[in-house]
């Protein structure tokens, strides 16, 4: 019987008296990989940002559920500390913090435990070779004069050193050329088990190359409006979103 | 983890500075500045006639002169109340255990002899008025450096006291030079030979004590050619309802080929006016690295002046400003170029909260003679809330040909973006803010001493807890 991770139902969220998400259902569970499509303008990112709790939307929801708790009154650091993370669009650029210092507070504070330095250098120094990131990175302030690819790399890095129990990647392939979207999907893949969850927004296939995918949800006007399989993407790939509308209106 | 206790803090904590000792000084100057009580103070300092003449002529510039008319408002100052000189009764020693008890536990409790013995090659302590204790490494004085205070200067070294004291910031220069020239008392005086290089920082100590008093200490710093030194000051006071006033002065002269890093912090408490002047002249291939931090005081004037003199003097200039409720301070820093290819750098951070104003002023000139005069200013603030104001306010006046001027200024709140993706990583709100500030002043607190850098590292947490809803 597979393990319910996250659980999501009816979930309504705006900004500004606006509302986005309009009544979505979401069920992933432990070890699967989901990917959500849709048009620009949807509702993906907000989705993303409204399971991390990001405290602009005003959301009201029957059900929110990560790892059998329900998260409706947990803060974003209070839902990173359970297991939530997420791998940003545009990250952010923290002029001062370097990507050591970030990683081990993050970590110290995500376990509870200490970090001892060295054996955590070792560590950092290993992943962000297999990133192909610089070792002198790790003494750079988070993001600051980062390319687009270096930032992305930089948020796989930090989904490795962190191990959260799900990872929500916004478009993390976006604005990468080739080699870099081999590199960032190769992380992933890395860092995907059957202990852990994806859930993966993207315009772009190739960084599910590597990954069994288990469910694709079509994202339109904020409700999930079809559901299936990997070869949802195919189809969608072929004959665009609006194929879609246009069965379902037919339907109607 | 254990949740982090919330307890709001409107101030930074000054416990430690704001512990005042019974006033029972020697002497006390009338409150109130007149021809009288300066020449009390010249005979109670036993002043060489010259000096007692230069003092009486500062104080005819000093009635001469108004009120500055630009930045931050001074009318709430009245000279007839603040008592100019207060000499304690302690004689000035080498040994620190001839210092009275209870000025030693001052100096204690601020780590003061703590840190001479693992970090530094020479220290004094002023308190109030008077230069309490000094030390200095042997070796330094065989190599003829000379670490003192000002008094013994002026009686062990009078030639070279005279031919600098006040050469380079003369008492016409603004009415609180001419305050100073009038009523000066205690500071530092060093003196680095010809191609010696001080490898242990030397530092001075002011502690003001008694109420309603004046600090007038002259610092005076000559480097000779292809000579090196650090020298680092720290100032603080505890807190008083009347208004105390602090207008220093401090002089460094750095020749041809020697090297100055002045560093200094001023935490002074929220009652203390802070008119402060300091100038630096650089000769030839001169370098001279201020460091600043200015952190208490009701209100500071502050714009260390770096005249480049000679071809290739350079100045680098690092400061920080922290402004909190009830505190405006107005600080900056200024640079002549007077010479050809001499180069600045000017790179400094402001915080405002609660209320707190602060404004960065600079100004900038490349005189004819400076061609190919190089210079980049970058001044950030920080708000951290709506009550709070920041102003910047660059000035630059350029007449050298092919001069390479850069200016980048940035004033910002902190990003809720910014605080979002903090703690999606799992940090809470309140590390997350103190992480970002910390971030801030990161360029600067790397360039402090140590131990001013953990207490502006400790300001700032104990400034931003309990400052979240």
């Amino acid at each position: 019987m597979a393990e319910k991770l996250l659980e999501i139902r009816d979930l309504h969220a705006g900004v500004e008296g606006k509302e986005i998400l309009k009544g979505l259902n979401l069920l992933v569970n432990k070890g699967e990989v989901h990917v959500i499509l849709g048009p620009n303008g949807s509702g993906k990112s907000t989705l993303m940002n409204v399971i991390m709790g990001h405290p602009k939307y005003t959301v009201t929801s029957e059900e929110m559920q990560f790892a059998g708790e329900d998260m409706k009154e947990l803060k974003t650091f209070e839902r990173a500390r359970r297991g939530l993370f997420l791998s940003f669009q545009t990250p952010e650029e923290i002029p001062g913090i370097t990507v050591e210092n970030m990683i081990r507070t993050a970590r110290q504070t995500i376990t509870g435990q200490k970090v001892k330095i060295l054996p955590f250098r070792k560590e950092l120094k290993a992943t962000m070779q297999e990133l192909k990131m610089k070792p002198e990175y790790a003494q750079r302030y988070m993001n600051v004069g980062f390319s687009g690819g270096e930032k992305k790399r930089n948020e796989i890095l930090q989904l490795l050193m962190l191990q959260p129990k799900l990872a929500l990647l916004d478009e993390t392939d976006s604005g990468l050329d080739v080699d870099a979207v081999q590199i960032v999907s190769e992380g992933v893949a890395r860092f995907h088990n059957e202990e852990n969850s994806c859930l993966i927004i993207t315009h772009n296939t190739r960084i599910l190359e590597k990954l069994k995918v288990d469910r694709v949800h079509v994202l339109m006007d904020g409700r999930i409006v079809e559901e299936g399989g990997a070869e949802l993407i195919d189809e969608i790939n072929r004959r665009g979103f609006t194929h879609i509308l246009d069965a379902q209106n037919a339907a109607k | 983890m254990a949740e982090k206790k919330k307890t709001y803090v409107e101030d930074i904590e000054r416990t430690l500075y704001d512990i005042r000792n019974e006033d029972h000084s020697a002497y006390k100057s009338r409150s109130g500045l007149t021809e009288e009580v300066v020449r009390d103070i010249s005979r109670r300092k036993k002043d060489p006639e010259w000096m007692l003449e230069f003092r009486l002529k500062s104080l005819e510039v000093y009635h001469s002169l108004a009120l500055p008319t630009w930045g931050p408002d001074l009318s709430e100052l009245n000279m007839d109340d603040i008592v100019t000189y207060v000499q304690p009764d302690a004689r000035m020693t080498g040994n620190w255990k001839e210092v009275p008890e209870d000025i030693k536990d001052t100096f204690d409790r601020l780590g003061i002899p703590e840190a001479e013995k693992t970090s530094l090659g020479g220290v004094g302590a002023q308190y109030d008025s008077e230069v309490v204790y000094h030390s200095i490494q042997e070796d330094m004085v065989r190599q003829g450096v000379i670490y003192t205070d000002m008094e013994s200067a002026l009686r062990e070294h009078e030639d070279l006291v005279r031919e600098y004291f006040m050469t380079l910031v003369p008492p016409k220069d603004h009415k609180f030079a001419a305050l100073h020239g009038a009523v000066w008392s205690g500071g530092s005086f060093v003196y680095v030979p010809a191609g010696v290089q001080v490898e242990m920082p030397l530092q001075s100590y002011f502690r003001l004590n008694a109420a309603g008093a004046g600090q007038f200490e002259h610092t005076l710093i000559i480097v000779e050619p292809g000579a090196s030194l650090h020298f680092i000051e720290g100032c603080s006071a505890p807190k008083y309802n009347v208004t105390n006033l602090h207008a220093g002065c401090v002089e460094l002269f750095v020749k041809e080929g020697a090297r100055l890093r002045y560093s200094t912090i001023e935490n002074w408490s929220r009652n203390m006016m802070n008119l402060n002047t300091k100038r630096a002249l650089v000769e030839k291939d001169g370098i001279i690295e201020w460091v600043s931090g200015s952190f208490g005081s009701h209100i500071s004037c502050l714009y260390p002046c770096s005249i480049l003199h000679g071809e290739n003097a350079r100045c680098e200039f690092t400061g920080v400003t922290f402004a909190s409720k009830g505190q405006h301070l107005d600080t900056g820093a200024s640079v002549i170029h007077a010479a050809p290819h001499t180069s600045a750098n000017i790179n400094t951070r402001t915080i405002s909260k609660s209320g707190g104003k602060a404004t960065y002023r600079s100004a900038v000139k490349v005189t004819r003679r400076a061609d190919h005069a190089k210079c980049s200013v970058n001044c950030e603030s920080l708000m951290l809330d709506n009550l709070s104001r920041s102003d910047t306010l660059p000035v630059m006046d350029i007449e050298g040909d092919e001069a390479d001027i850069g200016h980048e200024a940035r004033i910002g709140r902190i990003s809720d973006e910014a605080i979002f993706y903090l703690t999606s990583r799992g940090i809470d709100e309140e590390e997350a803010r103190a992480m970002i500030v910390r971030g801030f002043v990161e360029p600067i607190a790397k360039e402090l001493p140590l131990e001013y850098a953990l207490e502006m590292n400790n300001l700032v947490n104990i400034e931003l807890e309990g400052t979240m809803g």
